[in-house]
């Protein structure tokens, strides 16, 4: 397979925790690929061993054709990297720590570096320490969409930026993405992947739980219902594939299984609708189910974040579905 | 709120992250002080050995400028009081100064701080628990001391009083340390500000014993240390109690300054304002050698800085050392003891130069343990995810380990050379002759450097315990000949396998051998070497 990366089976234990526990990733060249999962599902570990910072116990990865850890030197010409926590040194200036980073990868490019500064409307004449988090992360990404780098590995990059700055990072990852660059974003920020990726991976304590195009998974799973009518019929609960009903008065809420859609328009026709939505699952949803799913069947998982992860997304769930649909 | 909220819960914390360290710089200080009088027991049992001791460092200016005046030789307390109660009070300062600065501005830094001055704490609080934990080590310190002594069979007015002459020493310095913390932004600078006037104050006392046979020169009294030197422990006029005063003045002084301070700026912020920089790297700012030398230049700056003052303060006083003694048996004796070789003047010279080697060390640790600050403060994850090979990076700021100490020597040397050479009327011959002797200290600087680059490649958490190699090497020059420490131990410190240049061309190592320098440069090249395969193939670590 010649993707960007191609992780299989990837193992790391740091003492007594399992961080990695055969995971699997796999990014085809030039696609934008969503990489998802709850605080400590080893996200970051994965992408410190891409970077060939620590060493896998065991699987394989490969990055762009070689290896990450005896290659790391040559891919990292390759490549520019965005931490989600930017730590700068404190007496030097943002425009020196920009400028030392193209010079260490190579081929610095002033107009395009001039530019992105102003996008993101950074001073550079400020010292590492006197920036807050989100101007530390807008060092980063200057740096990172200076280069003409082949992969991007982008590690919770947003975090701390303004809407504003998250509408010019998007239109960065876009323009990286029209050159033919590839893109690994960690992210929690749904909304950001949904608009950003092709195809994402859900990752869940150090293993890959989901991976496909975002059209995919959606069609995997269900869709949410919302119908006004005259009378509401009976039997809706008794219903295969239904899920979450609630009735209020007039009004219909449910989760339907896409297989038993049809069944369920069956039964609404002779309702009166007045009005019906249905829209697919939010990737937000998907991402919830797929946290909360395992908890009753997984009895390892006391600690799972689910609830209180994706918070900035708006479009906060009504019900959750207690099963997997799966 | 009240005006003490949190300080005690922040005390605790405190003394709770710094569990080993306080007991650390206990079990050191106690057992040097307690050691160095056992040792003096045995040694110097009669009142004979000990006024030819006396007798032979009061004769010679520059002896009483490494180990001040011998101010009483009638017990064993006095003995220890002139050997250890400047030197102690000088390290329980700097326990102090680390320990405050890490309480203080090291969190203010780190913007933990932030985190807790939210919390329903007054303002002053941190401050205050950080001193706090300061003073309630300085308190354990002197406990244990004047315990240790008086259990030694030592009078307990004397024992009461070396302890207070140290904890005083580690009170006064904490105090100077919240100050500096409040002055500058970065941590670092705090303690390099406070470690200069703590260095200051070290020379000062120095250069005023040297032209006083008892402590009276202005030097002296111009010296915080110099007043602690005062207090004079088991002598058998009486101590001199009241030089406390002046001590506990200056201490409550800068307290108070450090709390008005405080008060008036902003949380995170120092004194000056924070100047823009560049907008653009400049040119040579290019890769990460450059970088290292851009991070570690202040560092470098203030250190060749402190050696060329103590290089230049040895040179000016080497003169009066022929001077003075001439040719006494007793005192080559001495010498011989302190771990010098024949040639009073040389015998000096080459004692100096130790001390050059060991403050030319502590910037070899700093380098090296710049590698872990780095990997702990995500630069090295920053870098290294640039096309920059571990070794690369390690070799960035390991170069400034082995390049800078020997820099830093030769500045020392030549300085000291200069001003000697002038005052002999001979540069042309000791300028050359004592930049080599300072030189010829960087193989032993190198090892230390090297084993904290082999703990950096195998043992990552364990680098911090550089410092106690280094304080063990320090301990072992400054009071193993005294002490006649049996020569194993003696030989684990790299520095004692160096000739003792110069001079060390006399007859006893004559001719001057290349095997120990090799051998240093051996041991050198191999830990550097373990060092950086260990570093090769273990994982980085993420933050700290």
């Amino acid at each position: 397979m010649d993707g960007a990366i191609t992780v299989a089976g990837l193992r790391k234990r740091f003492g007594r925790t399992q961080a990695l526990d055969g995971l699997d990733l796999s990014v085809g060249t030039g696609e934008v690929h969503g990489f998802l999962g709850p605080n400590g599902a080893g996200k970051s570990t994965t992408i410190r061993v891409l970077l060939g910072l620590i060493r896998a116990d065991g699987g394989s990865a490969t990055l762009l054709g070689g290896d990450p850890w005896r290659d790391a030197v040559p891919l990292h010409r390759r490549i520019a990297y965005v931490p989600g926590d930017v730590t700068l040194w404190r007496n030097l200036s943002g425009g020196e720590i920009i400028d030392l980073f193209a010079r260490l990868r190579g081929r610095p490019d002033d107009g395009r570096k001039r530019d992105l500064l102003e996008r993101f409307a950074l001073d550079p004449t400020k010292k590492g320490g006197a920036y807050s988090k989100g101007n530390r992360q807008k060092v980063a990404l200057v740096a990172a969409f200076a280069s003409d780098a082949e992969l991007l590995i982008l590690d919770e990059p947003t975090s701390g930026l303004d809407p504003l700055m998250e509408e010019v990072f998007r239109g960065c990852v876009r323009e990286a993405r029209d050159r033919g660059a590839t893109v690994l974003l960690s992210s929690h920020i749904l909304s950001e992947v949904e608009a950003l990726c092709d195809r994402v991976s859900i990752v869940r304590r150090g293993r890959t739980v989901e991976s496909g195009a975002l059209s995919d998974l959606r069609h995997l799973t269900r869709t949410a219902v919302t119908a006004e009518v005259t009378r509401v019929p009976d039997g809706l609960d008794g219903l295969p594939g239904v899920h979450d009903l609630v009735v209020d008065g007039d009004r219909i809420d449910l989760q339907a299984d896409n297989d038993s859609l049809d069944a369920l328009l069956h039964a609404l026709a002779g309702a009166g609708v007045r009005s019906l939505i249905s829209r697919p699952p939010t990737l937000e949803e998907l991402f919830l189910r797929h946290y909360e799913s395992e908890d009753g069947a997984a009895p390892e998982a006391p600690d799972t974040p689910a609830r209180d992860e994706p918070a900035q997304d708006g479009t906060a769930p009504a019900a959750l579905p207690p099963k997997a649909p799966r | 709120m009240s005006a003490v909220a949190g300080t005690g819960t922040l005390t605790k914390l405190a003394l709770r992250r710094d569990r080993l360290m306080i007991p650390g710089w206990l079990y050191a200080l106690a057992a040097s002080v307690v050691g160095s009088a056992a040792s003096f027991r045995s040694l110097y049992g009669e009142q004979s050995q000990r006024a030819d001791l006396a007798r032979s460092m009061n004769a010679s200016g520059p002896l009483r400028a490494l180990y001040g005046p011998v101010y009483d030789w009638n017990s064993i307390g006095a003995l220890t009081g002139w050997r250890m109660g400047v030197l102690g009070a000088a390290l329980a300062g700097l326990m102090s100064i680390l320990l405050v600065v890490r309480h203080t501005r090291d969190e203010e830094e780190s913007g933990r701080q932030e985190m807790l001055t939210a919390t329903a704490i007054d303002r002053r609080a941190p401050l205050t628990a950080a001193l706090s934990a300061a003073a309630t080590a300085n308190a354990a310190i002197f406990v244990v001391i004047a315990a240790g002594m008086a259990v030694l069979g030592q009078a307990l007015a004397g024992s009461v009083a070396l302890g207070l002459q140290i904890a005083g020493g580690g009170l006064m310095f904490g105090a100077i340390a919240a100050v500096t913390a409040q002055v500058t932004e970065s941590a670092r600078l705090a303690r390099g500000l406070a470690g200069a006037v703590l260095g200051a104050a070290f020379l000062l006392r120095g250069a005023g014993d040297a032209a006083s046979a008892d402590s009276g020169s202005a030097a002296v009294w111009a010296s915080p240390l110099g007043w602690l030197e005062h207090l004079r422990p088991y002598d058998t006029g009486g101590e001199s109690w009241w030089v406390l005063l002046p001590t506990a003045a200056l201490t409550a002084a800068a307290v108070a300054a450090a709390y008005a301070l405080a008060a008036r700026r902003d949380s995170g912020a120092g004194l000056l304002p924070a100047r823009p920089g560049p907008a653009t790297g400049a040119r040579w700012l290019n890769g990460p050698f450059a970088l290292a030398w851009r991070l570690q230049r202040g560092a470098f700056y203030g250190w060749a800085f402190g050696l060329a003052v103590a290089g230049a303060l040895y040179g000016s006083v080497t003169r009066s050392v022929g001077d003075l003694i001439g040719d006494n048996a007793q005192v080559n004796d001495i010498i011989e003891r302190m771990g010098g070789h024949r040639g009073l003047t040389d015998s000096f010279l080459a004692l100096t130069m130790g001390l050059l080697g060991i403050m030319a060390s502590v910037f070899a640790v700093q380098s090296v343990l710049r590698l872990r600050a780095e990997e702990n403060g995500l630069g090295a994850e920053a870098v290294l995810a640039h096309p920059v090979g571990r070794l690369r990076w390690a070799a960035s700021h390991l170069a400034l380990a082995v390049l800078g100490p020997a820099v830093l020597l030769a500045v020392a040397g030549a300085l000291m050379g200069l001003i000697y050479g002038t005052a002999v009327s001979d540069i042309g011959g000791q300028l050359p002759r004592l930049t080599f002797a300072a030189v010829a200290q960087a193989p032993a600087v190198w090892v230390l450097a090297g084993l904290g680059t082999l703990l950096f490649g195998l043992l990552p958490r364990a680098v911090p315990g550089i410092w106690g190699l280094l304080g063990l090497f320090l301990a072992l020059g400054q009071l193993g000949p005294v002490l006649r420490v049996p020569q194993p131990v003696m030989d684990l410190s790299p520095f004692t396998h160096l000739p003792g240049l110069p001079g060390g061309h006399s007859d006893r190592v004559l001719p001057l051998s290349a095997t120990p320098y090799l051998w240093l440069l051996l041991v050198a090249a191999a830990a550097f070497a373990v060092g950086l395969a260990g570093l090769r193939r273990r994982d980085l670590t993420a933050g700290a």
